[in-house]
C-alpha cells in the first residue's frame, strides 16, 4: 500500500506524472470538440487504457480525465447534469488502472469563464464550482486534489479554497505561463509561486505552456519565491506544427528525457508532459530517472 | 483641450471605465466635439495599451479593462453625435467567431472587442459556429472580413472548412478571411487559402485594417 503523497516528496523522491490525455484520446478516435469527460462514461474501456499505458511507462501518478470537469465547462458538451457521476467515475477509472501502489490525481483545470471584475464569474461561485468538483473527485478516491493549466490567480485560489471545502485531500497547483514568461492574465511564475505559499500549497509548477524550454528559466523563479513548495513541471512535448494538415509537437521523447532530467536538478518534484506528448514519452523520462 | 485629450488617454491606458465617462462628460460640458474626444482623447490610449499588449508588457486584463474604459467614453458620447447626425468612421464589417467544434471563447473576443474599439463594425458569432452561420453573417452584413479562431488542434482544420463553405456559396471573392489561435501559423494561413493570419488582438486590428484597405 502507498504512502500518503506528501510523505513521498517529504522524503525527497522524485515522482514520474502521466502525458497528455486530450490529444492522446483524440487519437484513439474522440471526435473534436467533443471533450474527454464524455467518453468516462460512454468509453471508460478507453480511459482506463489510455491510463495504464502511462502506467506502464512508468507514471506513478497520473490525473483524472477531469480538466474540463467543472460544472461550467461540461455545460458546453450538455454533460453537467452528469457532473458529479462523471467525476467520481474517472477517479475511478483512474484507480482501477493504477492500482493501490501508485496516485491518482483529481485533476481540476480553469472554469473557461473569466473572473469579475474583467468577466462575470464571482469568487464566490467560482469556489462553489470548484468545489462541487472537489468533493465528487473525492468520493471517487484520488490522494490529491491537482489544479492545473491556471492563468488567473484568483481563479487559482478559488479552486484551492473550494478543493479545501470539500475534502481534506492535499492541494497542487500549477499554472500555463504561456505569453511572454508569464499566463495569459499577466501573473509572473513569482506571484503565483508566492500566492500558492500564502494558501499553504504544498506542490506547485508549471504544465502546459508554451515551448517545455522555458520551464528552466521559470521553475528557479518559483523555487525562490516559494522554497519550501514541492515542484512540478508537466510541459508540453514542444511547440505545435503542422505537417501534412497533421499537428504534431517538435519534442521527440528523448529530448523531453533530456529537459526532465534537467527540471529535476532545478528541484522539480514531480515530472510529466502536456498536450502532444504520449506513453512514449514518459517511458523515455522514467528511463532517464530510474538510470540516473 | 489638449490637457483633456491626455487624461481620457489615460483613463484608458489605466483602465478605468467610471473616469473615462466622467471624462467624456467632461468634454460635453465644454462643448467639444465627441468625435473628436474619441478620436484624439480615448483612442490614443487604446493604441498605448494595444501596443504594451503585442510586446507582453500588458496582458488580458489591461486589455479587457481598457477596452471597458473605452466602451464607457462612446456610451456618454453617443447621444450627442446622434445629435450631431455624427457617425464614428466605420473601418469596415467583420463577422468572428470560433469554429466549430470548439468553445474557447477569450482570444476571440479580444480581437473582436479591439476591432470594435478601433472602428470596426463587428458581429461576434460566439464559440462552436458552424460554417453555414458564419457564411449567412457574412451575406447578411456584407462583411469585409470574416475572422476565424481556434485553439485546438483538431478543429484547426475547421477554419479551412469555412472557407471552402464560402466558396461553395459564392462568397469568397467578396469577404478576407483572417485567422488566429494557438495552432494556428502564417503557414497554415497560407495553406488553407485564408488572406491573413495574426498572433494576436493587437496584430489582428493591423492585418484586417490592411485587408480593408487592399480591397478599397
Amino acid at each position: 500500500m502507498r504512502l500518503p503523497i506528501l510523505e513521498r516528496l517529504a522524503a525527497g523522491d522524485v515522482l514520474i506524472a502521466d502525458g497528455a490525455t486530450g490529444t492522446m484520446l483524440q487519437a484513439a478516435g474522440l471526435p473534436a470538440g467533443t471533450p474527454g469527460e464524455a467518453w468516462v462514461l460512454e468509453r471508460p474501456e478507453e480511459i482506463v487504457r489510455l491510463h495504464r499505458a502511462y502506467v506502464q511507462a512508468g507514471s506513478q501518478v497520473i490525473l483524472t480525465t477531469t480538466f474540463g470537469g467543472t460544472r461550467a465547462r461540461l455545460k458546453a458538451a450538455g454533460l453537467d447534469p452528469q457532473v458529479a457521476e462523471i467525476n467520481r467515475r474517472a477517479a475511478e477509472l483512474a484507480r482501477q488502472a493504477m492500482g493501490d501502489e501508485g496516485y491518482v490525481a483529481g485533476d481540476i483545470g480553469p472554469t473557461g469563464e473569466m473572473m469579475a471584475p474583467i468577466g462575470k464569474l464571482t469568487t464566490a461561485a467560482a469556489v462553489e464550482l470548484f468545489a462541487e468538483q472537489a468533493q465528487a473527485l473525492a468520493a471517487g478516491g484520488v490522494d490529491v486534489i491537482y489544479i492545473e493549466t491556471m492563468s488567473d490567480l484568483n481563479e487559482a485560489r478559488a479552486a484551492v479554497e473550494g478543493a479545501r471545502q470539500a475534502c481534506a485531500l492535499p492541494v497542487f497547483c500549477t499554472f500555463s505561463f504561456d505569453t511572454h514568461g508569464r499566463t495569459s492574465m499577466g501573473v509572473s511564475p513569482a506571484q503565483a509561486a508566492q500566492a500558492m505559499a500564502e494558501l499553504g500549497v504544498p506542490a506547485i509548477g508549471a504544465n502546459c505552456g508554451h515551448a517545455p524550454e522555458e520551464l528552466l528559466d521559470i521553475l528557479p523563479q518559483m523555487r525562490q519565491a516559494a522554497p519550501e513548495a514541492y515542484l512540478i513541471a508537466k510541459p508540453n512535448a514542444g511547440l505545435p506544427r503542422l505537417v501534412k494538415r497533421q499537428v504534431v509537437y517538435d519534442a521527440t521523447p528523448e529530448r523531453m528525457a533530456e529537459l526532465a532530467r534537467r527540471y529535476i536538478e532545478l528541484g522539480a518534484h514531480i515530472v510529466g508532459t502536456c498536450c502532444g506528448s504520449s506513453p512514449a514519452h514518459i517511458a523515455a523520462i522514467a528511463a532517464v530517472i530510474c538510470g540516473a | 483641450m489638449e490637457r483633456l485629450f491626455q487624461e481620457m488617454a489615460d483613463a484608458v491606458i489605466a483602465g478605468l471605465p467610471e473616469k473615462a465617462s466622467e471624462l467624456a462628460r467632461e468634454a460635453l460640458g465644454v462643448g467639444m466635439d465627441p468625435l473628436a474626444a474619441i478620436e484624439q482623447g480615448f483612442k490614443p490610449g487604446m493604441d498605448v495599451v494595444g501596443e504594451g499588449f503585442a510586446k507582453g508588457e500588458l496582458f488580458i486584463p489591461d486589455l479587457v479593462m481598457s477596452a471597458e474604459a473605452m466602451k464607457a467614453a462612446i456610451a456618454v458620447l453617443e447621444p450627442e453625435m446622434l445629435r450631431r447626425k455624427q457617425q464614428r468612421q466605420v473601418l469596415g464589417r467583420v463577422v468572428i467567431g470560433t469554429v466549430q467544434g470548439d468553445i474557447h471563447e477569450i482570444g476571440k473576443t479580444l480581437v473582436a472587442t479591439m476591432l470594435a474599439a478601433n472602428g470596426f463594425e463587428v458581429r461576434d458569432l460566439g464559440v462552436d459556429v458552424s460554417p453555414q452561420r458564419f457564411v449567412d453573417a457574412v451575406r447578411e452584413t456584407n462583411a469585409d472580413v470574416v475572422g476565424l479562431s481556434a485553439l485546438l488542434t483538431t478543429t484547426l482544420l475547421n477554419q479551412e472548412t469555412v472557407i471552402l463553405t464560402l466558396q461553395e456559396a459564392g462568397l469568397r471573392d467578396q469577404v478576407k478571411v483572417i485567422i488566429g489561435g494557438v495552432p494556428a501559423s502564417p503557414e497554415w494561413a497560407e495553406e488553407i487559402g485564408a488572406d491573413g493570419y495574426a498572433e494576436n488582438a493587437t496584430e489582428a486590428v493591423e492585418v484586417v485594417k490592411r485587408l480593408v484597405q487592399a480591397e478599397t
